[in-house]
């Protein structure tokens, strides 16, 4: 009898604790890819979150409770990262989110966040539509192509001989293409001639067909979009085939594997980037941008997740600083404080200006564009 | 510096010809060829022969690659240890699937094979995931990087070192399937069981031996491909698909159709792509194939089989 009375006793003792602990938090959900084809990123941006959210709650956390940060894996699948937002909204009832990594992902959830009113502030994604498809509870820190396209307008000078003709060798999907489509129309009004334009399959691993073509084009330059992988093999690729072009990558991802293994020697590429931890003082915020490389060091997380870890810090110390301007945790007050977000990241300011149409306005950043450069494993940042 | 820094530097290089263009995508086809038809000969023996429908072929092959990577950057041994390394593990892991997953299992039960070698296919390539992460890892080249060049035509060492591989790994298993006593003895083994049994063959052996050196030849490619392209867990899934193209279109175990199927696919992705479009270089490849199995369905070089 009083065995059972204790076990009794200690279970509505542990209900009720459990019940004042779930209390005591801010639920925050996260949907990125931890498997499938960009687990690797997923994984580096989930861990630029945890940062984020342990540096809060080592300081008591934001109005007065601390933060729980839910992590759901969207398995690097569109229908996956539906069924993440709606387990996280409807099940773990958060009222705000952050994710949900790449154009393709991020759209699957939209309609979602308008069904429910749940804003969500999104670290990867480059396609124009996420920010002009009227729907007001989406808040962008990524630039989009466009945007990437014309801060490199402004670093066309650091390159000598002067960009004459370019080529483009994308990923053929919305972003490859979409980022393809944007820097064609940049260097169309600076007056440079557009060469050939060339696709290669998102998995593809051998890229020789494309460069023996490209190789003929007479263009000084070739802009390739994709991600770490396909980058790292058509920079390898392309000095096997003797490309002549001088070759530029898009899309802030950085072939970190040819550091330790580089090409031939004197081989040099260069690399858009919305950060660049080889020189955290050429950051904005050097302070800011010094504590998360120093956080993420400290956790021995791989250096080569810091180009894209970065994103999931600063898109959870945006959801963040709007809780605590909000001084609520309801998400129309939470969405309402976005648009008054001014923070100081770790790749410079973030503040939410209106796209899209009237009445419906998403929120859009406008990131910074770092020009790295790679040769014989050495960085430089220009 | 070099010449191909200074290229790059200026870039500079004079535009080639037509044909130079040409002959870059013939030797770009025919090095590709070799890794394909490298893929395929593992396959064939599995697949082919054995009609075990192999989805965790791709995972044997990762494996050989993160094989490669260990023994290579982790341990800092040798490349060409590695390649054997990964041979022996391949082998064995190949047995040990045979013996737990397979032994006791009807292989004429083709779903029953399928589901199970479709779930050890996810259950490895989560395994790879969860122990070296999901960030491409690059094997250094035991060669020079800089290519080797005849005119305006450049291939790397390694590619070169590959094809040559390739062809030998061929020729060896051409001739043990089709002359040795093994080989014989496979062949019997899967033609008819039991015919295979009263003659003498330990059935049991050569169903083993058959998977092992199908998965240890899976893991040489693997091994062998790391340094000309990046290992990733998921690096398994294209190279699968292309594998049981390679076996279909060359027919079912046959060494020698393997190899040339290997070939043919990777010659019209090269001048698809160049001449056609590269937006459709793997489509070509595929709508060659479907026209193979319209006007031979058993393959280019196989037999029409009974089926009674």
């Amino acid at each position: 009898m009083w065995n059972k009375l204790s076990a009794i006793t200690l279970l509505t003792i542990t209900a009720c604790a459990t019940s004042a602990m779930a209390q005591e938090t801010i639920k925050i959900g996260v949907s990125e890819p931890l498997t499938g084809s960009v687990a690797a990123s997923g994984t580096y941006v989930s861990n630029g979150a945890r940062i984020a959210a342990d540096q809060i709650n080592s300081k008591g956390g934001i109005l007065g409770k601390k933060i729980e940060l839910i992590i759901e894996d969207n398995k690097s699948n569109p229908r996956e990262a539906v069924n993440t937002a709606e387990k996280l909204i409807l099940r773990d009832k958060v009222t705000v989110m952050m994710g949900a990594w790449g154009s393709t992902f991020t759209l699957a959830t939209m309609p979602k966040l308008m069904e429910y009113g749940v804003p969500m502030v999104v670290e990867t994604a480059s396609s124009t539509k996420i920010t002009t498809a009227g729907n007001p509870w989406v808040f962008r820190i990524s630039p989009t192509s466009k945007m990437e396209a014309q801060a490199f307008a402004e670093k066309l000078a650091l390159f000598s001989p002067a960009i004459k003709k370019v080529d483009f060798l994308s990923v053929n999907n919305d972003w490859g293409l979409g980022a393809a489509t944007e820097f064609k129309a940049m260097f169309a009004a600076k007056g440079i001639e557009i060469g050939r334009m060339e696709t290669m399959a998102p998995d593809a691993t051998d890229l020789s067909a494309q460069l023996a073509v490209l190789k003929q084009s007479g263009s000084d330059t070739l802009i390739v979009t994709s991600g770490v992988e396909q980058l790292t093999l058509s920079i390898r690729q392309a000095a096997e085939q003797r490309l002549p072009q001088r070759l530029i990558t898009s899309g802030g991802s950085f072939p970190d594997p040819l550091i330790a293994t580089p090409g031939p020697k004197g081989y040099m590429s260069s690399h858009l980037l919305f950060f660049a931890p080889w020189a955290v003082e050429r950051a904005k915020y050097p302070d800011v941008a010094k504590t998360f490389v120093d956080a993420w060091t400290a956790r021995k997380y791989e250096f080569s997740g810091l180009t894209e870890g970065f994103r999931g810090y600063d898109g959870m110390m945006t959801i963040i600083e709007a809780i605590k301007i909000a001084g609520k945790t309801d998400s129309e007050s939470i969405r309402a404080a976005l648009w008054k977000v001014n923070l100081r990241g770790v790749n410079g300011d973030i503040a939410f200006a209106k796209e899209g149409p009237a009445g419906k306005e998403s929120g859009q950043n406008a990131p910074n564009v770092y020009v790295v450069q790679l040769k014989d494993g050495a960085i430089t940042v220009r | 510096m070099t010449r191909l820094a200074a290229a790059n530097a200026r870039g500079c290089w004079h535009k080639g010809t037509d044909l130079d263009q040409f002959l870059q995508h013939l030797v770009n086809g025919l090095v590709l060829g070799a890794t394909y038809a490298l893929l395929g000969i593992g396959l064939t023996l599995i697949f082919g022969i054995m009609r075990v429908v192999n989805f965790a072929h791709g995972e044997l092959y990762t494996l050989g690659a993160y094989m490669a990577f260990a023994v290579v950057s982790l341990l800092d041994l040798n490349f060409f240890y590695a390649v054997v390394i990964a041979a022996f593990v391949g082998f064995g892991f190949g047995a040990i699937i045979e013996y737990v997953l397979l032994r006791r299992r009807d292989l004429g039960s083709i779903d029953e094979v399928m589901l199970i070698m479709i779930g050890l296919m996810i259950i490895m390539q989560n395994a790879e995931l969860l122990i070296w992460g999901g960030a491409a890892k690059v094997v250094p080249s035991p060669f020079s990087q800089t290519p080797l060049v005849w005119g305006e035509i450049s291939v790397s060492p390694i590619r070169m070192f590959v094809f040559a591989t390739a062809v030998v790994l061929l020729l060896i298993f051409y001739f043990m399937i089709d002359r040795s006593r093994l080989g014989m003895a496979m062949r019997a083994t899967f033609q008819d069981r039991d015919a295979a049994k009263i003659v003498g063959v330990n059935v049991s052996r050569v169903y083993t031996l058959t998977f092992a050196l199908g998965s240890g030849m899976a893991a040489v490619a693997g091994a062998l491909l790391a340094p000309i392209f990046v290992v990733t867990p998921s690096m398994g899934d294209l190279s699968s698909l292309k594998a049981f193209a390679i076996v279909i279109l060359g027919g079912l175990g046959n060494i020698g159709g393997a190899a040339i199927g290997g070939f043919v696919l990777a010659l019209i992705e090269e001048f698809g792509a160049g001449y056609v479009s590269t937006a459709y270089r793997d489509a070509l490849g595929f709508l060659v194939i479907l026209l193979v199995m319209l006007v031979r369905p058993q393959g280019l070089f196989s037999k029409k089989e009974r089926v009674g």
